[in-house]
């Protein structure tokens, strides 16, 4: 059990693309239960990526439930995550432990069906809407070596002025 | 301590003011750059045709500065203002709420909005508002980002006399996403 330093931009570990784990043994269930109590260090964060803690592997946690109100699977513990079908497209605004003092609005899906292998290699999948199917978009893409910077449509203000169609 | 950019840095904020073309923040932040000045956040933004910018410049003094733009402010028929601030730069306040409000254009509504927002203790962190429609029939539209103790309730609570008045107002919680 350790809380981990988290890597923080510009530090080019976070633009690299993941291995996939191929190995479920007592060094992956180490690094889950790092991530875990990394995230639960981590003032209101509600995920964690193992590249944020310089580990690059497809190793990812996700735990919403302490927002109230909204639809969630507890804490997600996912290996080798991908997304197999996404809808629609919602803006949000994120911020992340790894870009410290700026938030900015990001488009993600707004439900997704995501499939992962758990500790011991075992396949499950998920139908994650709202927050929760965010937050995943959001580790997955540490995985990919993508921050959300990369993703950033508007920092501040949405007004969106129309053309004149007339 | 952290170390913060007020410790050994004195920030002058540049207002620039007039009418818009190409190429505008490309003179200035030209000739900030050749003058070896540091550039810190920045709002710029077009209003009603105009250009206008307000820029965080550190690493000159204020008379310098304006004897370094001057030449190209003038060329470019811009006003130049600048004053000696203290820039607090890596500590950005994160909004909670976010109000927007729209309605046929009349005099008053910024002033009932933010009147009833700051009687409720509601910080403005970000305020960008528009005038829409036609000469004939303008409508407005205002969008606050900004934090009060108690969140949306506090804030819908506040405007909910205001409803009545033919202004639209909706209120958003804005929970930043942290991963």
């Amino acid at each position: 059990m350790a809380v981990r330093r988290i890597l923080q931009y510009p530090d080019p570990r976070l633009t690299q693309i993941s291995a996939p784990v191929t190995v479920f043994d007592a060094a992956l269930h180490a690094l889950l239960q790092d991530l875990e109590d990394t995230m639960r260090a981590g003032p209101g964060s509600v995920g964690v990526a193992a590249p944020q803690i310089g580990a690059l592997s497809r190793v990812v946690i996700v735990d919403v439930s302490a927002k109230p109100g909204i639809s969630h699977h507890g804490c997600l513990r996912l290996v080798n995550p991908e997304i197999v079908h996404r809808e629609d497209e919602v803006k949000g605004r994120e911020g992340c432990m790894s870009v410290p003092d700026f938030t900015g609005n990001v488009r993600r899906a707004s439900a997704i069906r995501l499939r992962a292998q758990d500790g011991e290699g075992q396949w499950g999948e998920w139908d994650c809407t709202g927050y929760e199917a965010r937050a995943v978009q959001h580790e997955i893409d540490h995985i990919n070596g993508l921050l959300f910077l990369d993703r950033v449509v508007s920092t501040r203000h949405d007004l969106f002025r129309r053309k004149k169609y007339l | 301590m952290e170390k913060t950019e007020t410790d050994d840095a004195q920030w002058l904020m540049l207002t620039v003011v007039g009418s818009d073309r190409p190429g505008i923040v490309a003179r200035l932040t030209e000739a900030l750059f050749h003058a070896g000045c540091n550039l810190g956040e920045a709002s710029m933004a077009r209003l009603g045709g105009n250009f206008t910018m307000m820029l965080m410049v550190e690493g000159t003094d204020s008379a310098a500065l304006e004897r370094l733009l001057r030449p190209v402010t003038d060329d470019l028929g811009l006003r130049l203002h600048v004053d000696v601030i203290q820039g607090i730069l890596h500590h950005h306040e994160e909004p909670n709420v976010q109000v927007t409000v729209h309605g046929a254009d009349r005099p008053g509504i910024v002033a009932q909005v933010t009147g009833a927002l700051a009687k409720a203790g509601f910080n403005i962190l970000d305020l960008n508002s528009d005038v829409g429609g036609t000469r004939e029939r303008p409508f407005y539209v205002m969008i606050i980002d900004g934090f009060v103790d108690g969140g949306a309730a506090v804030a819908e609570q506040a405007l909910a006399p205001l409803s009545t008045n033919g202004i639209e107002v909706r209120i958003t919680t804005l929970d930043t996403l942290i991963g």
